[in-house]
């Protein structure tokens, strides 16, 4: 796919792909087999109808196609963006094995673009059913087990902490790849199906959830995984180093690389140090070259084969010119006599055996030390569940990292209460978190219907 | 279909009553019912008050759960308290969120000394009458620059069995620091059993060193920089005892005697430039 020259891109925060046109989509929609076996709906944690959709746009029935994903998805804009199809869909895809997989995430966004752009129609108005559900968080899996919830006929009331609604998709993912326009139009979409959203609400402080359950049939937590894990070392507090959720969400969600046209400010200086190499460390080192970043790294303790983040991120980050830090584990920060950061002091490190997780072992190589000047630290090594929802629901079940115990549809052991997304899992994926709400939603009203007064 | 008993209200925040203060500390009443049926002593609000604007936290100088109101008092530091001050009775703020922050620990101590510097004062107020209602005897010591920016005097006189008031230049009370009263409190040899300091840094730092030789408990409240004021960022993180703590979920109260207020000072200075800029260019410098 046509993308943004990188020397340009790293001066803008526009979209990075083009995405395609017509005639390319329906030349690559041609390129589908259109297999019996359909290996790649068994790819999709949501069973979208791929070859279905994909039918639809080699006849150039592109409004179609979107009825057929909107079965499935209510954020196809986002999950066509940000989804990794590589180890989904397009993974299983028969002509992998012949080289190029069909571009089934491509497809799927230049669908969803064009019934944006396009506008697109309402289903028929549900019976209301007169049951009222709230959902906590309007993170993906808040939004889609709202939408879906308000489609049966009940009504919906989403309260959400902050001022905006996407949760990780308006404050964590950058506009480069995800344009906030793009969640703001789905958000539309979810609220024109009847779906209100309360904000500045943060539940277990401003209203209890004792108070949501005698007003409510029943309710569903998608508070996602909020909390920045630290490094825990020497020096972390010092001024100019951050977590990526500060950092990232200052820049997205509160726009301070518009600043000072918008009050939120953000300072980087000229060399950044990103630690952790997932999708949020590529994210964070990307934003800093956009915001005038001369050296922009990425420090992680394993090799390059261990690294988490989706094999399209990596390449867009070296091709922006990030710099690479592998087997490279931090020690300790040290400061300047104001007490700003100015150096990270780190050791190499070399693989040993296997541990827990199936990866290899990092271990320190002794007498490696040394040091990198630094104006700016990122600590992106991982977010876990956020513990005010836990915390003030009496009784509620959660497991060792503090996430919220469910079954496979979603109910905890609290009947009446629902969780699912980053907040049931630890921190996972966009279409992941949509999968388990729509999974709850179903759940839900199973509950309601069931619970007749 | 809108609940009847949580009020949800798709509206912005009301300033339904403004007053000044001094030049530049201004007091606002804003409707948020939410917010002022759950409010309590200690804790704290974020709002932004426009599309374009910050997240910044205020203590809670106030709550009138009937009526659904809070009061703020804020001091005019930065681009977003400036352009705060100039807003009026009747315009609205469009984001205000809260209670935040975990509410000051009242119990019937014995004897209380209360004290509060500049704005620190306002977040004060609150939490004096509540150690009142405790049963606690309460001594309070209210500082200042100048006479001009004591606030809320009468009112804490009201609820106080004993008031002293200090300024750094003597227009009103005794010349000199909050910390000078204190000492000669402690050299009266009046049995404090824990005291409450809420102000700039380095006045709750001064009085906590002080505090820490006669080994008298003594709490604070953090006013570090803040984003979201809900656990998710960190930017408010400070070093109590060793550790890193986020202001905004466990505290903003601490044990002053832990907290490291020179890393919290150096915080606080991360965006004094950009703050600058913004108040320049914007034209409420
Ligand atoms: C920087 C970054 C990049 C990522 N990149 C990708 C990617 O490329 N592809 C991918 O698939 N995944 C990616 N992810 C992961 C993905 O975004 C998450 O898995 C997904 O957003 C989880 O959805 P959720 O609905 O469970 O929670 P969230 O998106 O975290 O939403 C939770 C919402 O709940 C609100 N909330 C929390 N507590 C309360 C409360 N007490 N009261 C009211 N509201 C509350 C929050 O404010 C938030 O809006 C990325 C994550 C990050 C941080
Ligand atoms: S303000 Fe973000 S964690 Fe406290």
């Amino acid at each position: 796919m046509p993308e943004q020259d990188p020397k340009k891109r790293i001066n803008n925060f526009d979209e990075v792909p083009f995405g395609y046109d017509e005639q390319t989509a329906i030349a690559e929609a041609k390129r589908c087999l259109q297999c019996k076996n359909r290996p790649c709906v068994d790819g999709c944690p949501v069973g979208i109808d791929i070859p279905d959709f994909i039918k639809e746009i080699t006849e150039g029935d592109f409004e179609k196609a979107a009825v057929i994903l909107k079965n499935k998805t209510n954020l196809p804009a986002v999950c066509g963006r940000v989804c990794p199809y590589e180890e989904q869909c397009e993974g299983k895809c028969t002509l992998l094995k012949l080289g190029e997989p069909v571009g089934i995430g491509r497809l799927e966004r230049f669908v969803a673009d064009y019934i944006l752009r396009k506008g697109e129609k309402l289903p028929k108005k549900p019976v209301p059913t007169g049951k009222k559900i709230a959902v906590v968080g309007a993170g993906p899996a808040g939004l889609t087990c709202a939408g879906d919830l308000a489609k049966m006929g009940h009504s919906v009331v989403i309260f959400e902490a902050f001022h905006a609604p996407g949760g990780v998709l308006m404050y964590g993912i950058p506009e480069f790849r995800l344009p906030k326009e793009i969640v703001r139009k789905e958000v539309e979409y979810i609220e024109k199906l009847g779906v209100k959203i309360q904000y500045d609400v943060v539940v277990g402080k401003t209203i209890s959830v004792e108070e949501i359950l005698d007003e409510y049939d029943a309710v569903f937590f998608g508070t996602g995984a909020g909390l920045p894990s630290f490094l825990n070392i020497d020096g972390e507090n010092l001024a100019g180093i951050y977590s990526a959720n500060e950092f990232l969400t200052r820049v997205n969600m509160m726009k301070a690389y518009k600043f000072p046209e918008y009050d939120t400010p953000i300072k980087i200086g000229k060399k950044v140090a990103t630690f952790g190499a997932g999708n949020v460390a590529m994210d964070c080192a990307r934003t800093a070259l956009r915001l005038g970043a001369e050296k922009s790294y990425i420090i992680y303790r394993r090799s390059e084969k261990e690294m988490p983040a989706r094999n399209e991120e990596i390449e867009h980050a070296r091709e922006e010119g990030v710099i690479f830090k592998l087997l490279t584990n931090p020690i300790r920060f040290i400061g300047d006599e104001k007490g700003n950061v100015k150096q990270v002091g780190c050791i190499e490190m070399k693989l040993g055996g296997p541990d827990t997780s199936g990866r290899r072992r990092p271990i320190p190589v002794e007498g490696t030390e040394f040091k990198i000047d630094i104006d700016t630290a990122l600590i992106a090594i991982g977010q876990s569940p956020n513990p005010l929802i836990p915390q003030t629901t009496k009784g509620l079940e959660v497991e060792r990292w503090g996430n919220i115990k469910t079954d496979e549809q979603g109910r905890t052991n609290i009947p009446g209460i629902f969780a699912g997304g980053d907040i049931a899992t630890g921190a996972a994926t966009v279409i992941l978190a949509m999968g388990a709400g729509k999974r709850a939603a179903r759940s839900i009203d199973k509950y309601i219907k069931s619970n007749k007064q | 279909m809108v609940p009847q008993k949580i009020k949800v209200s798709f509206c912005m925040y009301e300033i339904l009553e403004k007053k000044v203060l001094s030049d530049a500390v201004k007091l606002m009443k804003i409707k948020a019912p939410l917010v002022a049926k759950k409010a309590q002593p200690g804790q704290f609000i974020i709002l932004r008050i426009d599309k374009k604007g910050e997240r910044i936290p205020l203590t809670i100088a106030d709550y009138d759960r009937k009526k659904g109101t809070i009061t703020i008092i804020f001091m005019e530091v930065g681009k977003t308290t400036k352009q705060l001050g100039l807003m009026k009775e009747g315009d609205k703020i469009l984001n205000f969120v809260g209670p935040l922050g975990i509410p000051s620990e009242i119990e019937n101590y014995g004897t209380v000394v209360c004290i509060g510097g500049g704005v620190g004062i306002a977040p004060l107020y609150p939490i004096i009458r509540a150690l009142k209602q405790a049963g606690n005897h309460v001594v309070t010591i209210l500082g200042a620059r100048n006479e001009e920016l004591l606030m809320l005097e009468k009112e804490i006189d009201e609820i106080s069995d004993e008031k002293h008031i200090c300024t750094d230049d003597g227009s009103k009370g005794t010349k000199g620091f909050v910390s000078d009263v204190l000492q000669k409190l402690i050299d009266d040899k009046i049995k404090i059993d824990i005291v409450w300091a809420i102000g700039p840094v380095i006045m709750m730092k001064v009085v906590a060193d002080l505090t820490r030789k006669y080994n008298i408990r003594t709490i604070v409240s953090l006013n570090p920089i803040m984003v979201d004021g809900t656990g998710m960022c960190g930017g408010c993180r400070v070093t109590v005892g060793g550790k890193t703590k986020f202001a905004c979920v466990d505290g903003p109260e601490f044990d002053g005697h832990q907290v490291d207020f020179e890393n919290l000072m150096l915080r606080n200075s991360r965006f004094v430039d950009e703050e600058k800029h913004s108040c320049k260019i914007s034209g409420v410098e």
